[in-house]
C-alpha cells in the first residue's frame, strides 16, 4: 500500500455546552491514499459531516478537536493556526458541500468567483486565470463555458451549480477533495453525471476523495473503501464490495437490509427498530447495543474497538478472535 | 375491481406573470406555467399508484389537486364516482374530506410545534365530531398511536421530542384519524434515513393490508416505488409519459425517459453495470420544447417528435406517450 495522503488517528471532537461536554466524534481513525475514494456513510447525526469539517478545519465553535490528530501529506494539520490552515484549505484540500446554492456568492458572477480563487492560490494574472476558469468549467461538463462564465449562480440549474462548485474546488488542483453529500440535492439523472465526474478526477489526476453521503448506492458505485459511522464512531471500515456483500457489523447489515433493492421483491423491508441515540445519551458499551439483534451482556458494558473481520474491520464483539478461538 | 379515484385530463396552470405595471412598461406578455397538463389515470380500491419523476415534473401538484388543496384549471377528479371539486364546494365537503387525507414530505414542517401529539392527532377527530368526550378522544388517540408503533404516553409530548421517523409516524396517525379510504402521500420518506424509511414503509404496507387503503404515492426514488406500488406513472414536465403495472414497468420499460431513469439508479448490487450518465437536464417549464417535451434529451427523437406532441395511448397493455414506441422504432 502506498503512503496515505491523509491520516486521521483517534480523532475526538467535543462540543462544550452548559449541560456538559458532548462528544460528537470519538476515536475516529482512517486513512486515504492518493487517487483513492473513501466513502463515509451513516445516518443523520452519525458524525460524517463533522469528520469532513474537522479535516478542512471548519469546525463550528464551540466544537473543537479534543484528542487525536489529522496528518495531511506528512504534516499535522489539526493544530495549525487559522492563517496557516487557510493556505492549505482551498489550495491543497478542496471542499464540496451539499447545497450548491449556498456555497456560491449570489452577487458575483461564477467567473469572478473562480478567477479570484485561481489568482489567490495559483498567482496567475487576470487573462490566464480567466482562461483557466473556462477550462475548469468545460472539464466539469458545462456547455458553452465561454458564455456561462459571465453568468450569475441563479442562472444555473441545480446540477450545473454543483458543477460550478466542483470547478471551484478543483481550481487550485488540490490533492484531496472533501465532498459532503455532493449529490443529495440533485435528481438521479444529474447525480450520475456528478458521480462520473468525481470518479474521473480520482482516476486521471490521482486526486484523493473523501465522499460523505447517506446513499449506499452512490457509495457502491463510486468508492474504493467505505467507512460506516454510527453515533460518532467508525463501526466498520473496509473494501466497498466486502462491506456491501458481507457486512461484518450488525448495524451495517441492518442498514443494507433496510434499503429497498431494485433486484429483489421482499414484502417487508428489514428494519432496525428505534433510532440513533442522542449525543447526550450514548449508551454504555457498544453504542448500537439497544438496537442490535445480537447484543450480549458484554456489548452493554464494554466498548468494542475495530477488530479484524474477514477483509474488513468492524467494531463488534462478534469478531473478537480471543473469544471465538 | 372498481376505481376509487379517477382522474381525467387534469391540468393546473399557474400565472407567473410580472406585476401589471411591469408588463405595461416593459411590454411583457402574461406568462403561465403548465405545472400539470392533461393527466389521466385511475386508482383501483386497495391498490397503490406511484407517480415518479424528477423535480419540477408536477407530481406534487397532482397530489395537491387530488385532495383539493388546489382547484384544477381543467379536467376532473372523480372520487368514488362523484366530481371532487363540485363536492368540495357543496354541503358534502366535510364528508368527502374525511374520506381522503394527505401525508406531507417534511415531518418537521407539517406538525404544529406548539401542540402536543395528542392535540395534533386528535384535531381531525375533534373537527369531524368523531370523539364526543375527552376520555374518548384520549382513547382514540392512544389507539391511533399504537397502530403506528408508538406508545400512548407519547401523546403528552411535543413534536420536537421526536426523531424524523417518529414524526412521520405521527403524521400517519393523524391522517388515519378520520378512517380515510384514500391517502395521498407526497414523498413521505424522502426526508428520512434509510433504516427509518424502512420502518415507515413497513407501517404503510401493514396498514394498507389491514384496512384496504388506497394510496397515491409520490416519490422520486424508484427503488422505494418498486417496493410499495402496484402500478407506476412516470411524469415528465407536467404530463404522464408512461403508465404501467409495476412489474411490466421495471422489467420492460418502454418510454426512453423511463429507461433513462432506471439506468440512472446507482447500482448497489455492484454488478459492474455501467450507469449511463444522462445528457442534459429537465427543460425550463416556462418555455417547454415543442412536440414531445423529452425530445431534446432523447436518443431516439426524430422530426415528428420535435413537432407533434405524443398523446398517452394504450399500447400492448400499458399506456405510453411516445412516437418512437408506437411506431415500432424502439
Amino acid at each position: 500500500m502506498t503512503t496515505p495522503l491523509l491520516e486521521v488517528r483517534h480523532l475526538r471532537v467535543e462540543f462544550p455546552t452548559r449541560r456538559g461536554t458532548l462528544r460528537a466524534l470519538d476515536d475516529v481513525s482512517f486513512s486515504i491514499a492518493p487517487g483513492e475514494i473513501l466513502g463515509v456513510v451513516g445516518e443523520s447525526g452519525a458524525g460524517k459531516s463533522l469528520t469532513g469539517a474537522a479535516i478542512i478545519g471548519l469546525l463550528e465553535p464551540p466544537g473543537r478537536v479534543a484528542a487525536g490528530r489529522i496528518v495531511f501529506a506528512g504534516q499535522r494539520i489539526d493544530d495549525l493556526p487559522p492563517e496557516a490552515m487557510r493556505q492549505i484549505r482551498g489550495k491543497r484540500i478542496g471542499a464540496i458541500f451539499q447545497d450548491p446554492l449556498t456555497s456560491l456568492n449570489p452577487l458575483y458572477t461564477v467567473g469572478r468567483q473562480l478567477i479570484e480563487t485561481i489568482q489567490v492560490h495559483l498567482g496567475l494574472d487576470g487573462a490566464a486565470a480567466r482562461e483557466r476558469a473556462i477550462d475548469l468549467l468545460r472539464s466539469t461538463g458545462i456547455p458553452a463555458a465561454e458564455q456561462r462564465i459571465d453568468q450569475f449562480p441563479h442562472q444555473f440549474s441545480g446540477g450545473m451549480r454543483q458543477r460550478v462548485v466542483i470547478a471551484l474546488a478543483l481550481a487550485a488542483q488540490p490533492e484531496l477533495i472533501v465532498a459532503d453529500e455532493p449529490t443529495t440535492a440533485l435528481d438521479v439523472s444529474i447525480q450520475a453525471q456528478i458521480i462520473s465526474l468525481l470518479k474521473n478526477l480520482a482516476r486521471e489526476r490521482g486526486t484523493a476523495v473523501m465522499l460523505v453521503t447517506h446513499d449506499m448506492g452512490v457509495i457502491a458505485e463510486t468508492c474504493d473503501r467505505v467507512a460506516v459511522m454510527y453515533a460518532g464512531r467508525v463501526v466498520e471500515i473496509g473494501p466497498v464490495a466486502e462491506v456491501i456483500h458481507r457486512p461484518a457489523h450488525p448495524y451495517t447489515a441492518g442498514l443494507m437490509g433496510s434499503i429497498p433493492a431494485m433486484d429483489s421483491e421482499h414484502e417487508r423491508l428489514l428494519q432496525i427498530d428505534g433510532a440513533m441515540p442522542r449525543l447526550n445519551a450514548i449508551p454504555a458499551g457498544c453504542a448500537f447495543n439497544p438496537r442490535c439483534p445480537r447484543a450480549a451482556d458484554r456489548c452493554r458494558s464494554e466498548r468494542p474497538e475495530l477488530l479484524r473481520a474477514g477483509a474488513t474491520q468492524a467494531a463488534c464483539w462478534l469478531h473478537d478472535a480471543k473469544v471465538a478461538a | 375491481m372498481t376505481a376509487l379515484v379517477e382522474v381525467d385530463d387534469l391540468a393546473k396552470t399557474f400565472d407567473v406573470s410580472a406585476p401589471w405595471l411591469n408588463r405595461v412598461i416593459e411590454r411583457q406578455p402574461r406568462r403561465f406555467v403548465h405545472a400539470v397538463d392533461g393527466v389521466s389515470f385511475a386508482i383501483a380500491r386497495g391498490t397503490t399508484l406511484a407517480l415518479v419523476g424528477e423535480s419540477g415534473c408536477g407530481k406534487s401538484t397532482v397530489a395537491r389537486l387530488l385532495v383539493g388543496l388546489y382547484g384544477p384549471t381543467r379536467g376532473k377528479v372523480r372520487f368514488d364516482g362523484s366530481d371532487t371539486s363540485a363536492t368540495l364546494a357543496g354541503p358534502g365537503a366535510r364528508a368527502l374530506r374525511k374520506r381522503m387525507q394527505m401525508i406531507f414530505q417534511d415531518p418537521y414542517a407539517s406538525l404544529n410545534p406548539r401542540w402536543t401529539v395528542r392535540d395534533i392527532v386528535g384535531e381531525p377527530l375533534r373537527e369531524h365530531g368523531l370523539a364526543m368526550t375527552e376520555a374518548e378522544l384520549a382513547a382514540k388517540v392512544a389507539a391511533l398511536l399504537a397502530q403506528v408503533g408508538m406508545a400512548a404516553a407519547d401523546g403528552a409530548k411535543f413534536p420536537h421530542q421526536f426523531s424524523g421517523g417518529q414524526r412521520q409516524r405521527i403524521s400517519i396517525a393523524r391522517a388515519l384519524a378520520t378512517e380515510p379510504e384514500f391517502l395521498v402521500c407526497d414523498e413521505p420518506t424522502s426526508a428520512l434515513d434509510v433504516s427509518v424509511q424502512a420502518q415507515v414503509l413497513n407501517i404503510m404496507k401493514d396498514l394498507q393490508r389491514q384496512r384496504g387503503l388506497t394510496y397515491l404515492f409520490i416519490s422520486h426514488n424508484l427503488a422505494v416505488v418498486r417496493h410499495v406500488a402496484d402500478s407506476v406513472g412516470v411524469m415528465y414536465l407536467g404530463r404522464l409519459v408512461e403508465l404501467a403495472p409495476k412489474r411490466t414497468l421495471f422489467s420492460t420499460p418502454r418510454h426512453p425517459y423511463t429507461r433513462m431513469l432506471l439506468d440512472a439508479i446507482p447500482d448497489i448490487a455492484m454488478t459492474g453495470r455501467q450507469r449511463t450518465p444522462v445528457q442534459g437536464e429537465v427543460p425550463n417549464p416556462l418555455n417547454p420544447p415543442t412536440g414531445c417535451a423529452f425530445h431534446p434529451r432523447c436518443p431516439h427523437a426524430n422530426a415528428r417528435c420535435s413537432s407533434e406532441r405524443p398523446e398517452l395511448v394504450d399500447f400492448q397493455g400499458i399506456r405510453i406517450a411516445c412516437h418512437a414506441v408506437t411506431e415500432g422504432r424502439i
